[in-house]
């Protein structure tokens, strides 16, 4: 294994964290908003905010960690990405910092103003729409070379179904993945509503997931034949993730074994997300940026590859402990505060 | 939009940017080691006084803490999204401290959610000390390493540029530049010392508001022990960068200066105005440059005549020395007399124009701190990388940079009112007489 590849598969990797704790939280963001609105409320708010208080920060930093990585082991996508994102990656950014501090504002200033809640929920919508606008562009065909420079199609990008179809992939992952996590963990809190109104969303939600992922795959035939034909490499790492899929909706149809279903979950996503990435290879930009012409020197891979490996040592223990903390902790997660030790 | 303009919306984005981070970000590092220091010695004296102190801290702390995080992201992406030239060069080189603060960063947001959750979790509170550390360590770390990344566009070394290629990159001696000491410590010992005049100020304001709460005297006590501490660490870093400037960077010490012509048994010029190449109204210190950059009252201090007039700092960046040594020695005094009269027992250090100058020292702090980096990165220019990239050659090809400027400004709008408000009603609804009575309600239930 190159370099390279170990560059792109561990930031791969906290992308794909990202994803799997943002969808957390931007999911309940709207689930919360939406069961103000039909005057729910009560039910969800405690089991949510039990959750989210606690890892809200730690949710941001895997976002922080990604770019970061992603600058330091592939510089050149500062320059490729850095010039053609500033409008969108503006826009995600100011949704992320009124979401992030408003979460802050809300939780240990003062409590419950209607239209900041509507707003927390909407722009748990609107960040991933406008994250995944990357993924569109890193298929190629939106981005032209005018003197050197990369310049953003912003028509082209913004009438591709291409587009339209990720988007409400994104939308859908958010509102199953958030559904499913929440359904166990209302259920570890033994709350009984909670359980069943979430149970429901999770069902609802994995109907549309299913067919705007089979959708995306027909359009990168259309729009991108090289990255289609390499999906078709991988495709029984796919059909996989999808019988890991029909695994998840089958427990949650039951009621059964939630937490079981939710790490099938994870496998699906892993297996899918990974599918994506690996038929993605080696492009970073299609068709101007491949993995190997934008990695940085030799010294600074291995040095960031150290770096890694000694900042991991750091963190899997400490964020076992956050887990342990208030994931597993039956007490913590039930709402009951008792004293440890002494 | 043309280029230049992109340029100069890019760089006034990114001022706004930073100058509005760094108030939540001075203060993120610092306040951790105060709320540690103030755990430290409710445990250690056994006064709840002080474990209260250190609650309330924290959950003020909080609010800074996520307005700091959210505008950190900003202006992480902001780095590549508004100097994509300069990111693609820079990050070759420099990528390890900036990928080790993000580092730093989770490791502080872990254990600060772990702290916040735990406050009723743990009877011993010498275990929830302990989760402190990593909370302040992380926090003090995240400012070195992108200080580090600072202190390289100010002293790019670690790299040979070879017919425009990057070649022999070093990430370790990028790192440790001659730049890097200095500006570290410079940036720790001044984040302490605002964050404790900030604590200070808040305690005095109480006081002043006619509260007598001994609660608030011991913390007034303890954030001006700790402000002088941190005042007197910080002035002598100064110094320390001052002789940095003269031996590495010597046309910005001279812009500060306004030392125009290269000579010996230098003056120090305070305040003044500058006025067709002469300088006017300043006090005129004589010999203090030659001290100031080579502690020697003879010594030759390069002038601005040595540089082309393309390479030379605007010369305005002397006001902002000025405020930020101005403040810097003022507040030195301040608490030097208030922790020496409360000793000898001085009656007018109680007195209320005295709290009321303490009240002042929070804000002039952060002035200090905005006027230093002004000072700092403005006396860099005209480079990015100090004599390798200028900052026009960096910046974005973008048209949009404009209207982001005007979309960012409306946000930092929002969340500076945001954290204001919310924190002024956080610990108005809640005074700390009303909580430690709750809190006595509370135990004397447990224990009857």
């Amino acid at each position: 294994m190159t370099l390279e590849v170990i560059g792109i598969s561990v930031l791969w990797l906290f992308l794909f964290g990202y994803v799997l704790v943002a969808s957390i939280d931007f999911g309940a963001g709207v689930f919360n908003a939406y069961s103000l609105y039909t005057g729910r409320k009560h039910i969800l708010t405690n089991i949510i905010q039990r959750y989210l208080s606690p890892v809200w920060e730690v949710t941001n930093v895997f976002l922080v960690f990604f770019f970061v990585g992603m600058v330091g082991f592939f510089p050149k996508t500062a320059f490729y990405y850095g010039t053609i994102l500033l409008v969108p990656a503006s826009i995600s950014i100011i949704l992320i910092a009124i979401r992030g501090s408003y979460y802050a504002f809300e939780t240990y200033g003062s409590r419950g103003h209607m239209g900041y809640t509507f707003m927390y929920g909407l722009s748990g919508l609107f960040i991933p729409a406008s994250l995944s606008i990357v993924l569109t562009i890193s298929e190629g065909g939106f981005v032209t070379l005018v003197n050197d420079h990369p310049v953003l199609d912003y028509w082209a990008l913004f009438t591709s179904p291409l587009t339209w179809s990720i988007v409400v992939l994104s939308l859908a992952a958010v509102l199953y993945i958030s559904a499913v996590f929440l359904t166990w963990y209302a259920n570890k809190a033994q709350d009984q509503n909670a359980t069943e109104l979430l149970r429901k969303y999770a069902l609802i939600w994995a109907a549309p997931l299913m067919i705007t992922a089979a959708g995306i795959i027909v359009e990168l035939r259309i729009h991108n034949a090289e990255h289609y034909a390499r999906m078709l490499d991988v495709w029984w790492l796919l059909g996989l993730s999808f019988i890991l899929f029909l695994g998840t909706v089958w427990l949650i149809w039951k009621r059964k074994k939630y937490g079981l279903a939710f790490g099938l979950l994870a496998g699906q996503f892993t297996l899918a997300f990974f599918a994506y990435g690996i038929s993605h290879y080696p492009y970073l930009l299609y068709p101007y940026l491949t993995i190997y012409d934008s990695f940085t020197n030799e010294a600074m891979a291995i040095s960031l590859i150290v770096a890694f490996i000694a900042g991991l040592c750091l963190l899997v223990p400490s964020l076992w402990l956050l887990l342990r903390l208030f994931l597993f902790d039956k007490n913590y997660v039930r709402g009951r505060v008792k004293k440890e030790d002494s | 939009m043309g280029k230049e303009e992109a340029v100069f919306f890019s760089r006034v984005l990114t001022e706004l940017t930073l100058s509005f981070h760094i108030i939540y970000a001075t203060i993120g590092v610092g306040i951790p080691l105060m709320i540690m220091i103030a755990q430290w010695i409710g445990i250690k004296k056994n006064d709840e006084h002080y474990i209260l102190l250190a609650r309330r801290w924290a959950r003020g702390f909080v609010i800074t803490v996520a307005v700091g995080v959210v505008t950190g992201t900003a202006i992480g992406l902001q780095l590549s999204l508004l100097w994509p030239n300069f990111m693609e060069l820079a990050g070759n080189v420099i990528a390890l401290p900036l990928f080790m603060e993000t580092f730093a960063f989770f490791f502080e947001a872990i254990f600060l959610g772990i702290y916040l959750y735990t406050w009723d979790r743990f009877e011993n509170q010498k275990k929830h000390l302990l989760l402190l550390i990593p909370v302040a360590v992380g926090a003090s770390f995240s400012a070195v390493f992108i200080t580090i990344v600072n202190a390289f566009m100010n002293a790019p070394q670690g790299f040979d540029i070879v017919g425009g290629q990057l070649i022999n990159i070093n990430p370790l001696i990028a790192m440790f530049n001659p730049a890097m000491p200095t500006k570290v410590a410079h940036v720790l010992a001044t984040a302490y010392m605002t964050s404790a005049f900030v604590l200070a100020a808040i305690a005095a304001f109480r006081l002043l508001k006619g509260s007598s709460h001994i609660y608030h005297k011991k913390a007034l006590y303890l954030t001006m022990k700790l402000s002088l501490i941190f005042s007197i660490a910080s002035a002598v870093i100064g110094d320390f960068s001052g002789k940095y400037l003269a031996e590495y960077q010597p046309e910005k010490l001279a812009a500060a200066e306004w030392h125009l012509e290269t000579e010996e048994n230098a003056p120090l010029y305070l305040f003044g105005v500058l006025e067709d190449g002469e300088v006017r109204y300043a006090i005129k210190i004589p010999f203090a440059l030659s001290i100031l950059a080579h502690s020697s009252l003879s010594a030759e201090v390069i002038g601005l005549d040595q540089f082309p007039e393309d390479e030379i700092p605007p010369l305005y960046i002397h006001y902002l020395f000025d405020i930020m040594v101005s403040i810097g020695v003022w507040l030195t005094v301040l608490s030097a007399v208030y922790v020496i009269g409360t000793w000898k027992g001085w009656p007018f250090v109680r007195r209320q124009w005295f709290r009321g100058f303490i009240v002042a020292g929070g804000t002039l702090s952060i002035i200090a701190i905005e006027a230093g980096w002004w000072f700092a990165e403005v006396g860099r220019q005209p480079w990015i990388l100090r004599g390798i990239l200028r900052t026009e050659d960096a910046a974005t090809t973008s048209g949009q940079v404009d209207l982001m400027l005007l979309l960012f400004a409306g946000l930092y709008l929002i969340l500076g009112i945001g954290s204001i408000v919310v924190l002024s009603r956080m610990f108005r609804r809640n005074p700390v007489e009303k909580e430690l009575d709750d809190r006595h309600t509370e135990m004397g239930g447990e224990h009857s």
